[in-house]
C-alpha cells in the first residue's frame, strides 16, 4: 500500500493542488459573506451552479467566443449574487439571524428548483477548452495544463482581492463593516453598498471557479453545486471563517487531502464525500475558529 | 364565583375537545375502511404523508422552534428509521430477493419484528445516534450547528450508500410491506402531538424555551444547557426516526439518495409556514403543504389558463414552493400561528378579530386617501 | 466569622488587556456589599468571573454552598449553571428576561434547577405533585414581591422598573443564599431608586441573603451597603465602610477624574 514512485506522488499532488485552487475560488465567497453578514450563504453553491449553466449556454448554445463568454459569465454571476443579496438578505437586516439563515436556504432551494425547470434535470456536458486539457510532461510527471493554469489564475485573483481589501477605500469600508455596521455607518460608510460589493466580488470569483471546475468535472446538472459548495464552506471553516487567506490555505489542504486519500486508500473512495465532513466536525470540536480565525467573547 | 365560571368554561372546552377528537378519529376510521366516497387509494396515500410530515415537522420544531437550535440533520435520522423499519418488517425471503447484487448480511437477513416494535426501534436507534452526534455538535452555536448537523446527515447517507450488505447500497430497498395505514400514521401523529403538548407545558418545555430566548440567562438560572439541548435533540431524532419508518412503509421503496439533506428543507418549509414554536401551526402546515404539493401536480403536467397554454414543465411545482418559502420568510415571518397554539377561546374570537383586522385595513386605506 | 464568598488574586486578561487584576474580596453572611467604580473599571467582568461566565486567567474563587456556616469550596472553572445550583443567583446589567414568556413562567423557569422528576415523569404527569408545588411557590413569590397583579402578562410588556424587579424575583426563585445584582437601579428615576433600596433591603431580610451588587447610584450604595469595594482600571483601589470610602482620596480622584472626562 505504501509503495509508490515520486512522480506518482507529484502527479497526485498536482491534482490535489488543482482541486484545492478550485475550492479556494469558491471558499473565498463563503468567507467574505460570513465575515460581513455572519451568514452561511447557502445559496453560494447555487450561484456557482448557475454560473456553470451561464457558461454552457454562452458557448454551447449561443456559440460565443470564449473571451466574450467568460466576461459575460462573470458579469452575470456577479449580478446574480448582488440581486440575491438585495432581494433576500437586505430586507432581513434587522431580523433575527435565524431568519437570515432560513432565507439563504430558501434561495438555495429556489435556485435549484428553478434550474431544474429552466435547464431540465438532464445532465449537460460542459464546454471544454482544448488547450487546458492537454497533457504536458514535466520531467517524469504528466499533468494537464489545467494543473498549471489553475494555481496561476487563483494566485492572481487572490492578489487582486487582497489589494482591493487592504489598499483601497472600498476594501477599508468592507473591513470596517465586518467589525460593526453601526460604527461603520457613523464613519460615513454606505453599509448596503459595501455588502453589495462583497457579494459582487465573491460571486465573480465563484464564476471563475465554476468555469475552471467545468474543465475538470464536465457534467452539469441543477445540483452540481451542492457538494463542491459544502466542501468549499468546510474549507473556509478549516481556515477560520471570515479570513480570506485562511480560506485559501484550508481549500488547498482539503483538496490535497481528499485526492491523496482516494489515491492511497482506494477502498475508501466511496466515503470521499464523507471525509470532508469528518474533517469539518473534528475542526469544529477542537478549534471552532479554524486555523486563522479570531476568537471572540460573548458580551454579557 | 369567578373561579366557578372559569371551571365551567374549562369543562365545556374539554368536552368540545373530546368530541372533536372522537369525530376526527371516526373520520380516519371511515376513510381507512373506504366508507368515505371522496377518499380513495390515492387520497389515503396523501393523508398518510400528511400525518408523517406532521411528525417530521414536530420533530424539527422541537429543536429549531422551541429550543432555538438550528439543526438540519432530520434527513439522517429519517434514513436510520426508514432502513431499520424496512429491514425489520420484511420477510427474509423478500430481503434475499431484493439483495440480489450482493447477499444480505445473514444476521440482518434473519431479523424480524412486528411493525410497532420496528417503529419503536427505529426511533430508539435514531435517538442513540443523535446522542453520540450530540456530544460534539451541541457545543456549537448558531449556523455552525446547522452545518455540522447537515454534515452528519450526509455522512449517514454516504455510509448507507457504501454498506452494501446491510442497506443494499445505492440500489436501495424495494418491496417494503405497506403495513402503515391511516391508523398507524394518524395514531403515531396523534401520540406525537399529545407528547409535544405535554412536553412544552412541562417544566422541561419551559427550560427549552428559556434556552431559546436567552442562553446566558438560562445558564444563570441553573439550567444545564448541554443536557437540555441533548434532551431536545434526542427526542427530535426519535420522532424523525419513527417518521422515517412510517415513510418507508408508505412509499414501499427507499434509497439512500431519498434522504439527501435537502429533505430537511421541505420540513423547514412546514415549520416556518406554521410558525416556529407552534405545535398547532406545524400540524396545520403539514397538511396544507402536503396536500398542496399533491394538488399542484397540474402545474408540472401543463395546463391552460384562458388563452394561455402552458406546456408540461416538470419541477414548476417545486419552484412555487420555494417562492412560497421565500415569501413567508420575507413578508410573513410569523407564519400561520407565530408561537401561539389553538384554543377554543381563540377560535370563538376569530370572527371578531378578523373583523377588526379587515376594518383596520379599510380605515388605513381611507386615511391614506385623505 | 467565616466568609460565604472569597476571591483570591482573581485576574482576567482579554488578549493583552487586563480587565480585572488581583481581585480579593470577601463577603460575610447577611452583608450587603457594593462594588463601585467608573465605567470600564471591570465590575461586570468581576461578576462574570464569580458566577462562572468567564474562567479567570489567574486566581481562585471560593464559595460556601450552604450559606452561613457552610464550608468554602473552590468553584473556579465551574460552569455557571453548576454555580447557580450551589446557591448563587444573579441579575444582569441589561435585563435578560425570557422574552417570549409571561411573568409567571419566568419565575417557574427559575425553579427548574430544583426539579427532581425526570423528563418522562414530568411529561407523563407522574410528577404532577412537584409541578403543583412549583406553581404554588411561584405564586407565593409573586405575591411576596408584589408582582401578582402582572402574573400573566408577557414579561417584556412590563414597565422597566417591574422588569428589574421580576429579574430579582426570578433569581430568588432559584433559592439562593448569595444574590448578585448588576446595576439594579440602572435607568431608574430617584423615586424608583428609593423604592428599590427598600425592596433590596426587605428581600435580603426575608430571604436571609447575602448581597453583592454593582451600582452607580451613590445614594443607594451609601444608604444600603455594609461595605464597599472600589475598582478602577481593573484594580481594587479601596475597600471599607461607606464612611471610609467617602473620605478616601484615591476614590475621589478616580471619580473626579472619571467625571471630568465625561
Amino acid at each position: 500500500m505504501f509503495t509508490f514512485t515520486l512522480p506518482e506522488l507529484l502527479q497526485q499532488m498536482a491534482n490535489g493542488l488543482t482541486v484545492g485552487c478550485l475550492y479556494a475560488l469558491v471558499a473565498i465567497g463563503y468567507t467574505m459573506v460570513y465575515g460581513i453578514l455572519r451568514l452561511i450563504n447557502f445559496a453560494h453553491c447555487d450561484i456557482f451552479m448557475m454560473s456553470m449553466y451561464f457558461c454552457f449556454y454562452s458557448i454551447s448554445v449561443f456559440s460565443l467566443p470564449w473571451p466574450v463568454a467568460l466576461l459575460l459569465v462573470v458579469v452575470a454571476t456577479a449580478l446574480l449574487g448582488v440581486l440575491i443579496e438585495k432581494a433576500a438578505y437586505r430586507p432581513l437586516r434587522e431580523a433575527p439571524r435565524i431568519s437570515l439563515l432560513i432565507s439563504a436556504i430558501g434561495v438555495s432551494y429556489l435556485l435549484e428548483n428553478l434550474a431544474t425547470v429552466l435547464f431540465t434535470g438532464v445532465p449537460r456536458s460542459f464546454p471544454a477548452v482544448g488547450s487546458l486539457q492537454k497533457i504536458v510532461n514535466l520531467g517524469d510527471v504528466r499533468v494537464q495544463q489545467l494543473a498549471i493554469y489553475a494555481p496561476v489564475i487563483m494566485l492572481l485573483l487572490l492578489a487582486a482581492l487582497l489589494y482591493l481589501i487592504n489598499k483601497t477605500k472600498t476594501g477599508m469600508a468592507m473591513r470596517a463593516a465586518s467589525k460593526d455596521f453601526e460604527t461603520a455607518r457613523l464613519m460615513g460608510i454606505n453599509v448596503n453598498k459595501t455588502i453589495s460589493v462583497t457579494f459582487l466580488v465573491g460571486s465573480a470569483l465563484a464564476a471563475v471557479g465554476a468555469v475552471i471546475w467545468g474543465q475538470k468535472y464536465s457534467q452539469i446538472q441543477p445540483y452540481v453545486g451542492v457538494m463542491p459548495g459544502l466542501k468549499c464552506f468546510i474549507a473556509a471553516v478549516i481556515g477560520g471563517i471570515g479570513n480570506i487567506k485562511g480560506a485559501v490555505v484550508g481549500s488547498l489542504m482539503l483538496g490535497m487531502l481528499e485526492i491523496l486519500m482516494v489515491w492511497r486508500f482506494s477502498a475508501l473512495s466511496g466515503f470521499k464525500d464523507a471525509f470532508a465532513f469528518i474533517i469539518l466536525i473534528i475542526i469544529l470540536i477542537f478549534k471552532p475558529t479554524g486555523l486563522f480565525g479570531e476568537t471572540f467573547v460573548d458580551k454579557v | 364565583m369567578k373561579n366557578e365560571i372559569k371551571g365551567a368554561r374549562e369543562k365545556r372546552e374539554f368536552v368540545l375537545s373530546v368530541i372533536s377528537l372522537l369525530l376526527m378519529a371516526a373520520l380516519v376510521a371511515m376513510a381507512q375502511f373506504d366508507l368515505l366516497p371522496i377518499v380513495g387509494k390515492y387520497e389515503k396515500q396523501v393523508l398518510n404523508l400528511c400525518a408523517i410530515y406532521t411528525i417530521l415537522g414536530l420533530s424539527m420544531n422541537l429543536v429549531n422552534g422551541f429550543t432555538g437550535l438550528f439543526s438540519l440533520g432530520q434527513a439522517g435520522f429519517m434514513a436510520i428509521g426508514a432502513y431499520t423499519t424496512s429491514l425489520l418488517i420484511m420477510a427474509p425471503e423478500t430481503k434475499d430477493r431484493v439483495f440480489y447484487l450482493e447477499p444480505i448480511h445473514p444476521f440482518v437477513g434473519a431479523l424480524q419484528a412486528p411493525f410497532w416494535v420496528a417503529l419503536l426501534l427505529s426511533g430508539l436507534l435514531a435517538a442513540v445516534v443523535a446522542f453520540f452526534i450530540g456530544f460534539p455538535v451541541l457545543r456549537l452555536r448558531g449556523d455552525y450547528l446547522a452545518i455540522a448537523t447537515l454534515g452528519f446527515a450526509e455522512i449517514i447517507r454516504i455510509i448507507f450508500l457504501n454498506t452494501q450488505t446491510v442497506t443494499n447500497g445505492s440500489m436501495g430497498i424495494k418491496a417494503i410491506p405497506p403495513t402503515a395505514n391511516l391508523f398507524w400514521c394518524f395514531g403515531a401523529a396523534a401520540l406525537m402531538v399529545l407528547f409535544m403538548l405535554r412536553l412544552i407545558h412541562s417544566t422541561y418545555g419551559r427550560a427549552f424555551k428559556a434556552i431559546r430566548d436567552d442562553e446566558i440567562a438560562a445558564e444563570a438560572m441553573g439550567i444545564n444547557l448541554f443536557r437540555h439541548k441533548m434532551y431536545a435533540f434526542i427526542l427530535s431524532a426519535f420522532m424523525a426516526g419513527v417518521g422515517g419508518g412510517l415513510m418507508a412503509s408508505v412509499v414501499s421503496a427507499i434509497t439512500p439518495n431519498l434522504f439527501r439533506f435537502t429533505l430537511a428543507y421541505d420540513i423547514l418549509l412546514i415549520v416556518v409556514l406554521g410558525g416556529m414554536g407552534s405545535i398547532t401551526g406545524t400540524v396545520v402546515a403539514a397538511f396544507v403543504i402536503t396536500i398542496a404539493k399533491e394538488w399542484l401536480r397540474w402545474l408540472d403536467a401543463g395546463f391552460t389558463a384562458g388563452p394561455l397554454k402552458v406546456p408540461e414543465i416538470p419541477g414548476l411545482r417545486m419552484v412555487v414552493f420555494s417562492v412560497l418559502l421565500m415569501c413567508i420568510i420575507l413578508f410573513y415571518r410569523q407564519g400561520f400561528f407565530g408561537s401561539k397554539e389553538f384554543s377554543w377561546k381563540g377560535l370563538a374570537a376569530l370572527p371578531k378579530n378578523l373583523g377588526i383586522k379587515i376594518r383596520r385595513l379599510f380605515s388605513r386605506d381611507k386615511k391614506e386617501a385623505a | 466569622m467565616q466568609p460565604v464568598l472569597r476571591t483570591e488574586h482573581v485576574t482576567m486578561r482579554f488578549g493583552g488587556v487586563m480587565a480585572v487584576g488581583d481581585l480579593n474580596i470577601e463577603l460575610f453572611p447577611h452583608e450587603i456589599v457594593a462594588i463601585i467604580g467608573p465605567n470600564g473599571a471591570g465590575k461586570t467582568t468581576a461578576f462574570n468571573l464569580i458566577t462562572g461566565v468567564y474562567v479567570p486567567t489567574e486566581g481562585k474563587v471560593f464559595f460556601a454552598p450552604g450559606g452561613e456556616g457552610g464550608k468554602l469550596v473552590d468553584i473556579t472553572g465551574k460552569k455557571a449553571d453548576a454555580i447557580t445550583r450551589m446557591g448563587m443567583a444573579r441579575t444582569f446589567q441589561n435585563i435578560r428576561l425570557f422574552k417570549s414568556q409571561t411573568v409567571y413562567e419566568n419565575i417557574l423557569i427559575g425553579q427548574h434547577l430544583h426539579v427532581k422528576a425526570g423528563l418522562f415523569a414530568s411529561v407523563s404527569g407522574i410528577a404532577r405533585k412537584e409541578e403543583q408545588e412549583m406553581r404554588r411557590r411561584a405564586d407565593e413569590l409573586l405575591e411576596l414581591l408584589g408582582l401578582s397583579r402582572v402574573r400573566d402578562e408577557l414579561c417584556t410588556s412590563l414597565p422597566y422598573g417591574l422588569q428589574r424587579r421580576l429579574e430579582i424575583a426570578r433569581a430568588l426563585a432559584t433559592n439562593p443564599t448569595l444574590l448578585l445584582l448588576d446595576e439594579p437601579a440602572a435607568g431608574m428615576n430617584p423615586q424608583e431608586t428609593v423604592e428599590l433600596t427598600a425592596f433590596i433591603h426587605d428581600v435580603k431580610e426575608q430571604f436571609n441573603l447575602t448581597v453583592l451588587m454593582i451600582e452607580h447610584h451613590m445614594d443607594l450604595v451609601m444608604d444600603i451597603s455594609d461595605r464597599i469595594y472600589v475598582l478602577d482600571f481593573g484594580q481594587t483601589i479601596a475597600a471599607g465602610t461607606p464612611a471610609e470610602i467617602q473620605n478616601n482620596d484615591r476614590v475621589i480622584e478616580a471619580y473626579l477624574g472619571g467625571n471630568t472626562d465625561a
